[in-house]
């Protein structure tokens, strides 16, 4: 196990570098100072609030604390999701679905095929990356459904006319969707190591792990979060694409965004 | 009001309902009050995917399927595991059989159109609900789909046709029933 300490003087001294930020948006007028203090003060006290729940949970080494957080991180995650997927009726019931799915099967396919232990210190980062990537997959999906429902109304009430289902109808604008959540996370992940060093193993590069054990974990994350996102998208638009249509099979009026 | 059998057209201005009504007819709508029936029944207590199939509307603008005229012909009858008889179609709505293996996306308006008619007469249905079918076209292109809309009457395809177009309800349809603001004036 390797392991760094990083002291507040050195957290401190990187704000040198958000002076620049400020500076940039000063000098070119972009005014944003205000959104940078607000952005530096938040991420100071939420992840130093979060710090201090996972050394609790860590140091309690109880899971069902782990499974509180991630309940509660779950929770966050829908909020979120459904508040960025206005478009989309009654989205709220297929997002939670979609995000406890992801979450629950990824963790639980990592745990049961032995590349995690089912420790804390494992669950917690792993979980937050996962609910919080398909999070974002559901999110950007279910975006793009309001968007293809909403451009073709007269196409999907012309198949409704010939006698097909709502599922049917909207089929073409779900897979459509379902490709734009998962898309984001696939590119990225051709990308990764040429473009960009993900997060997880830039940490733990510089965390002193040896780059081909960083290399591999970075693998096991990139990928089961492929897995986590596509699920999350397939629940969220196989699902939420019924907000849009009556159980009679009518497809609804549009309603204010 | 009730609409007769046979070819019956509605006949109004803009905004006097009779788009509206026509949806209610095969549920893609529901009434806010009052019932619709259909051959006697509620047509909320019939399944509404067959009444869908047994009144078929065919929409103001085409929207074609992708794919080729003779996949969108197939769609309706597919959906029912049945097969469709893709030349007599296409023959009944005015298009020649060699459009069967053309993309409908690229065929002009009133073409598309006729593919809609071919499309919605696939599942043989017990009338067809045309939503001013030749609003979209050019004079040309109108009187042709026209002239296949009154074959099929004569034909005797039942038919509820939404026109704003006086002449062309005389001509196409033996009942003519006229809203204004969502009433029958005559």
């Amino acid at each position: 196990m390797t392991s760094i300490d990083v002291t507040l003087t050195e957290v401190a001294a990187s704000l040198v570098l958000v002076a620049i930020a400020v500076a940039v948006s000063r000098w070119r007028r972009a005014d944003l100072e205000q959104d940078l203090a607000v952005a530096v003060l938040r991420s100071f006290v939420q992840l130093t609030a979060v710090g201090y729940v996972i050394q609790a949970i860590f140091d309690s080494d109880s899971l069902l604390l782990v499974v509180a957080l991630l309940v509660g991180m779950v929770a966050f995650g829908t909020f979120t999701a459904r508040a960025r997927a206005k478009g989309v009726p009654n989205a709220f019931g297929p997002i939670a679905l979609a995000l406890t799915v992801a979450a629950v099967t990824t963790l639980g396919l990592v745990v049961a095929l032995g590349v995690f232990e089912a420790k804390p210190r494992f669950l917690v980062p792993v979980g937050g990356m996962v609910i919080g990537n398909a999070m974002t997959a559901a999110a950007v999906a279910l975006n793009r459904l309001a968007d293809e429902v909403g451009g073709a109304r007269a196409a999907i009430e012309a198949t409704l006319s010939l006698g097909a289902t709502s599922r049917q109808a909207a089929s073409a604008a779900v897979t459509r969707s379902l490709r734009s959540g998962m898309i984001t996370l696939i590119d990225s992940t051709k990308t990764t190591g040429i473009v960009f060093f993900p997060g997880a193993m830039t940490g733990m590069l510089v965390a002193g792990a040896d780059p081909l054990d960083a290399v591999r974990l970075q693998l096991i994350l990139l990928w089961s979060l492929l897995g986590s996102v596509s699920l999350s998208a397939l629940i969220a638009t196989g699902l939420g694409y019924r907000g849009f249509f009556t159980s009679a099979h009518q497809l609804r009026d549009a309603g204010p965004r | 009001m009730r609409i007769p059998d046979g070819a019956s057209a509605l006949l109004g201005p803009s905004g006097s309902g009779k788009s509206s009504l026509l949806r209610l007819l095969n549920r893609l709508s529901d009434p806010d009050l009052g019932t619709v029936h259909f051959k006697g029944d509620d047509v909320r207590s019939l399944d509404v995917l067959g009444l869908r199939r047994r009144a078929v509307l065919v929409p103001q603008l085409p929207a074609p399927l992708p794919g080729t005229v003779a996949d969108n012909v197939r769609y309706g009858p597919s959906l029912f595991e049945r097969e469709a008889d893709v030349n007599s179609c296409l023959g009944r709505a005015g298009l020649a059989r060699t459009y069967a293996d053309r993309d409908a996306g690229e065929l002009s308006v009133g073409e598309q159109q006729r593919v809609m008619l071919a499309r919605a007469l696939a599942l043989e249905p017990e009338v067809l609900l045309l939503d001013e079918p030749t609003s979209a076209l050019d004079e040309v292109a109108r009187d042709g789909v026209e002239r296949t809309l009154i074959e099929l009457a004569q034909a005797g395809v039942a038919m509820v046709l939404v026109t704003h177009d006086r002449g062309q309800a005389v001509r196409v349809a033996s009942e003519v029933l006229e809203l204004r603001e969502g009433h029958v004036v005559a």
